[in-house]
């Protein structure tokens, strides 16, 4: 019965036999929709027990992602709201975590937006605001839970930069910007950690189908797919599992990388 | 009989050519500032607070025989940077060269760090950045060799022990450079930037002697790198002879990191 019950998982995608991260606790910011959301079911299905984090605006969503968690993959889920540009709130919101769910071991920064505009028409808060959710956040946060994860015999941080980052990109100034910023915050960030076995890496994804880029007008998203030797949008669960492997012991040599998923676009 | 063409082993002629420079005052900005003005360059000497140094970079350069500038302004404040243009506007005139080079560091161990740290070197290194390129942009764009150089640096590349906040900065300035390069193109200006790694100014120069020791160990070179050695290159991406890059970085790090 066991057998075949693992069996439909297998076919089902989700392979509760390989628990890599069994025992082990992670916090995803912005996750209750895209690639953040695909990252915490993939954690979740290796065994780890997940905080999903998102705004209020989304507890809706989040309360799904934490549901499917608890009922399909048979793990702990508890949601906390917060804004993680808000320094103030990330603290708020450890307090919560340590109270309601215990410490983390594995800090996966994803949350992120865009406020794409010709840098000639980029207004100063379009500046700020891509600044302060996608490059601040990652300082907020990874400063806040920092010592959960120097207590974790396993501590991972693990933060998403983007292909924008490392190659810059038309209409996205400031979004290259906090990408690439993350990638430096990632590498010294690394060499200081290696003391407490925590490694630090980051994942630079290209175009992934999500909301965001499947909803581009057709005629753009054929042209970009032109440019990708793959020819085909990446998917979240191909993020999401490059995201599992370097939170698991797997990944324990590896640290200050940046690991490139982009179907060939950027080599 | 080959005839060696002159002009090639000219220096970067800027003659005519109006830059501002960002952090000026000192160390590696003090030099590009004097290095563009011996190139022919009209300068424009900025620095926050340390009045008397700037207009001492500002005297070398009129000795040189060369127009400049001194103007205070906070970078890191949008409005501030925008005051500075006016002003410039109606006393410099509009500029051709943009070298966003301030810079400050709060060197601290992530531990340690605390969250005003984090914020003053992202305001100053990086958002100082945006307020100058945004505020003079269309200076830069009508010029008919428009310049955008960010002085980023080896940590944002390579990262450092005690320098997240730095690094993240400098990082952040490489994805800037790339992004804007593409977008200005079309109007014929070139945005690059250049990574030093180890320069011999004060803030090197401050380390233990120790450290110095040790840092200068990791590089193949075996010496720190001197500021006209970062000053040259930024002088070769201002001038016309850099036309066909955009959206590099340049790194000036005697082989430190390849």
């Amino acid at each position: 019965m066991t057998e075949e019950k693992n069996f439909f998982d297998e076919i089902e995608g989700l392979d509760t036999t390989c628990r890599r991260l069994s025992g082990l606790s992670a916090l995803v910011t912005g996750c209750a929709q895209g690639i953040g959301r695909r990252i915490a079911l993939e954690l979740a299905k290796e065994g780890a027990d997940i905080v999903i984090n998102d705004l209020s605006s989304q507890k809706e969503k989040a309360n799904k992602v934490a549901q499917y968690i608890e009922s399909h993959l048979d793990r702990e889920a508890w949601m906390v709201e917060a804004d993680v540009s808000d320094i103030e709130d990330v603290k708020r919101a450890k307090t919560q975590v340590e109270e309601n769910f215990g410490k983390i071991d594995i800090l996966v920064n994803n949350a992120g937006i865009n406020r794409d505009n010709f840098f000639t028409k980029m207004e100063k808060k379009d500046w700020d605001q891509v600044l302060s959710v996608n490059l601040d956040s990652v300082f907020n946060c990874t400063h806040t839970f920092l010592d959960h994860i120097q207590d974790s015999a396993q501590g991972r941080v693990i933060s998403l930069s983007s292909v924008v980052g490392e190659r810059g990109n038309i209409g996205q100034v400031n979004y290259a910007s906090s990408k690439a910023g993350i990638i430096g915050f990632t590498k010294a960030l690394a060499q200081e950690l290696v003391r407490d076995d925590v490694t630090v890496n980051a994942v630079a994804p290209g175009f992934i189908a999500t909301k965001m880029v499947l909803d581009m007008p057709e005629k753009v998203k054929d042209k970009i797919k032109k440019q990708i030797p793959m020819a085909r949008f990446g998917k979240p669960k191909e993020v999401a599992r490059t995201v599992t492997f370097l939170a698991s012991k797997d990944a324990s040599y590896i640290t200050g990388e940046v690991i490139r998923m982009n179907g060939g676009f950027y080599l | 009989m080959i005839k060696a063409n002159q002009k090639e082993s000219e220096p970067y002629s800027l003659e005519g050519k109006k830059a501002l420079i960002t952090g000026a005052s000192r160390g590696i900005g003090e030099q590009i500032a004097l290095t563009l003005a011996d190139h022919g360059a009209e300068v424009v000497v900025n620095y926050n607070t340390s009045h008397d140094k700037a207009s001492e970079t500002a005297t070398t350069v009129e000795l040189e025989g060369e127009n400049s500038w001194i103007y205070p302004a906070d970078i890191s404040d949008h409005e501030e940077v925008k005051q500075m243009k006016e002003h410039l506007k109606e006393n410099f005139g509009e500029i051709d060269i943009l070298v966003n080079n301030a810079g400050i560091n709060r060197d601290k161990f992530f531990a340690k760090m605390k969250k005003e740290d984090w914020d003053k070197v992202i305001s100053v290194n990086l958002d100082g950045v945006f307020n100058c390129t945004k505020t003079f942009l269309d200076d830069i764009r009508e010029s008919e060799q428009g310049r955008i150089i960010n002085i980023s640096s080896v940590v944002g590349q390579k990262g450092n022990i005690g320098q997240v906040n730095y690094a993240s900065s400098k990082a952040g300035i490489i994805g800037f450079t790339k992004a804007l390069a593409q977008e200005l193109v079309r109007d014929d200006v070139t945005v690059n930037a250049v990574a030093p790694g180890f320069i011999a100014t004060e803030m090197v120069k401050n380390i233990p002697e120790k450290v110095q020791k040790n840092i200068k160990s990791q590089i193949p070179m075996n010496r720190f790198g001197e500021p006209e050695e970062v000053a040259e290159v930024v002088a070769f991406l201002a001038s016309a002879k850099s036309s066909y890059m955009t959206g590099t970085v340049i790194e000036v790090n005697g082989g430190y990191y390849l």
